[in-house]
């Protein structure tokens, strides 16, 4: 089947699971050819989405595409391919600036991934602004892409480190928050939802705290933006980053949302082609944004593979995504709470669909080995969030964290799974 | 095809559950910690020689199922037995763990074989060679080691493994 046969199977390019009002998860199920693999002998039951989501088969579809009819350079020559792939580039760009809500298509700047653009906010804003003495304002459920960058800037300029800690559940402390405001404070870098825990960050409050004291707020959005509607211009974030790949979209392509004019004063991260209007050795004009920040060739099918999957979720609709991950949440809760020996870790009042959990005498390790068993995936480990395993005092969980397509039968394999990884180690 | 149900049979549950040799040793010769960063795993493991044999040992730490069982496994099977002899048997293990040891052929696996599974699981080698790694560190009186970087036992095996 060729690219334009495939799409013609498809009627739409938003697939068929908007083909109706109410929200069905078996055809959204079955625009996703991947949760038809089996793994050991049993059906798929994919639970690993905060690590990577799945592409829906429009998403596949328009990548095939792209490739197969619309690739060349962008930005460049003047023939037609390359024209046709620099509209269809930035017309990724306007749906994906849509889909944040940013006020301006050259506010959204593709990075490869939400460490890419947090590292370019600590490049282009942190090294350029941040000084000796100044301070940065961290939160304990951050993950490791959102710590180290600015520990290299804090060991590279004597800048200071602050940590907002958490109560038993999860749960950021707002009030201790507030407390670590200063002079000295420049910069709060706070992720939105958690990707260990599932707490959903009163950002909002946050941002307008921060900003009533003059200071600017990255929010790294990897982990909300494929499950809450996110308004950039409602949060009034200075900074927003998100990755494709837990949006349905391909490995390779992220979004940095930053206020235009932050942009503007910040210096670039990488220098290179297409960031650049005039090259010379005696002087080098860089571009306008978003461009300044794009150096080298993009990832130009990755990028509109991305447009392609937001046009997915708008689809479907944010909102009807987050009630049913809900149920999904509040299904998996109820159960996992009532079983003797299953901890569940992280109970915010305000939670996205991620569950951490121990069970009693069994190792995550073995209890993601003996689930896989059964064909279920679960992620295992520090989730790259060693701070918040510090606080909880585990040096790792199981997680199973849901997207729209899991079903609530995927729950029952996962409380049959624990049940008999139990038995197991009875 | 990995064969989970394999790797998780009687023996290897049975010494998670009752490890042997568990606890601390008073006045041993060499003693090394072992770290898996990525799980968290983490071990001790001291040892006394008398001239060149193993005449106590014991292990300690917080791990999963298989480094447990390895590391209870590990040390009943070199008590009493000489350093060279132990050398010998954790160079068959690393071999066996990474599916490089032909477990038909002379070796003294022995019993130890119920690890041989997990050669067909990447992510959990490490798990299951901690506490061997662990043991070659004491003998070499090494402080500390790990599963990471040059000791990864999916680059650079230790000695011939």
């Amino acid at each position: 089947m060729n690219a334009r046969q495939a799409e013609l199977t498809r009627p739409s390019l938003t697939g068929t699971a908007a083909a109706t009002g109410a929200f069905d998860v078996e055809r959204v199920r079955a625009d996703f050819p991947i949760l038809q693999l089996r793994i050991e002998g049993k059906p798929l039951v994919y639970l690993d989405n905060a690590a990577s989501s799945q592409m829906p088969q429009p998403v596949i579809d328009r990548l095939l595409r792209y490739q197969t009819t619309q690739h060349a350079n962008i930005h460049r020559a003047v023939h037609t391919l390359s024209e046709v792939a620099t509209a269809e580039f930035e017309q990724a760009r306007r749906k994906l600036q849509r889909f944040i809500n940013a006020p301006e298509e050259r506010e959204v700047i593709f990075t490869s991934g939400t460490t890419d653009a947090i590292n370019l906010v600590m490049h282009g804003y942190g090294r350029k602004f941040i000084k000796a003495g100044d301070e940065i304002i961290l939160t304990t459920l951050e993950h490791h892409s959102n710590i180290v960058p600015w520990q290299m800037l804090a060991e590279e300029t004597g800048a200071k480190i602050r940590v907002v800690p958490i109560n038993d559940a999860g749960e950021l402390l707002i009030d201790e928050y507030e407390n670590l405001f200063n002079e000295r404070t420049k910069l709060v870098g706070v992720m939105h939802v958690s990707n260990a825990l599932g707490s959903i960050n009163p950002v909002k409050q946050m941002i307008a705290f921060a900003h009533a004291h003059g200071v600017r707020v990255l929010v790294d959005g990897a982990q909300a933006v494929p499950h809450l509607q996110v308004d950039v211009q409602d949060l009034d974030c200075d900074f927003y980053t998100f990755s494709g790949h837990k949006l349905c979209g391909p490995t390779g392509i992220g979004v940095l949302y930053g206020k235009a004019a932050l942009l503007e004063k910040m210096q670039p991260f990488k220098g290179g082609g297409d960031m650049i209007l005039s090259v010379s050795f005696e002087k080098t004009v860089y571009n306008t944004i978003p461009h300044k920040f794009e150096a080298g060739t993009p990832p130009i099918a990755a990028a509109i593979g991305l447009g392609a999957a937001v046009d997915y979720l708008s689809a479907i609709g944010m909102e009807v995504i987050a009630a049913h991950e809900l149920d999904l949440l509040n299904y998996a809760t109820e159960q996992m709470t009532r079983m003797p020996g299953v901890r569940i870790i992280g109970t915010a009042r305000n939670k996205a669909a991620v569950i951490s959990f121990t069970v009693d005498g069994v190792h995550p390790h073995d209890v993601g080995t003996l689930l896989n068993q059964e064909g279920i995936a679960v992620r295992t480990g520090h989730h790259c969030a060693q701070p918040v395993m510090q606080r909880f005092k585990v040096p790792a969980t199981s997680r199973a964290s849901f997207a729209f397509y899991n079903n609530m039968a995927e729950v029952d394999a996962l409380i049959a799974g624990i049940r008999s990884v139990q038995k197991v180690f009875a | 095809m990995a064969d989970y149900k394999a790797l998780y049979q009687e023996v290897i549950l049975d010494h998670n559950k009752r490890p042997r040799n568990f606890g601390t040793l008073e006045n041993a010769s060499h003693h090394a910690e072992g770290h898996n960063p990525l799980c968290g795993d983490h071990i001790s493991v001291a040892l006394s020689l008398d001239r060149e044999c193993i005449e106590r040992i014991a292990f300690q730490g917080e791990s999963c199922a298989i480094c447990k069982a390895s590391a209870s496994m590990m040390t009943s099977a070199v008590k009493g037995k000489t350093r060279a002899d132990a050398e010998i048997l954790i160079q068959e293990f690393l071999a066996m763990a990474t599916g490089k040891l032909n477990l038909d052929g002379p070796n003294h696996i022995g019993r130890l074989a119920v690890f041989a599974g997990v050669c067909n699981l990447p992510t959990r080698v490490k798990c299951a060679i901690l506490p061997w790694h662990t043991l070659h560190a004491a003998f070499n009186s090494v402080a500390s080691t790990s599963t990471e970087a040059e000791k990864d036992p999916m680059h650079a095996p230790i000695g011939n493994a």
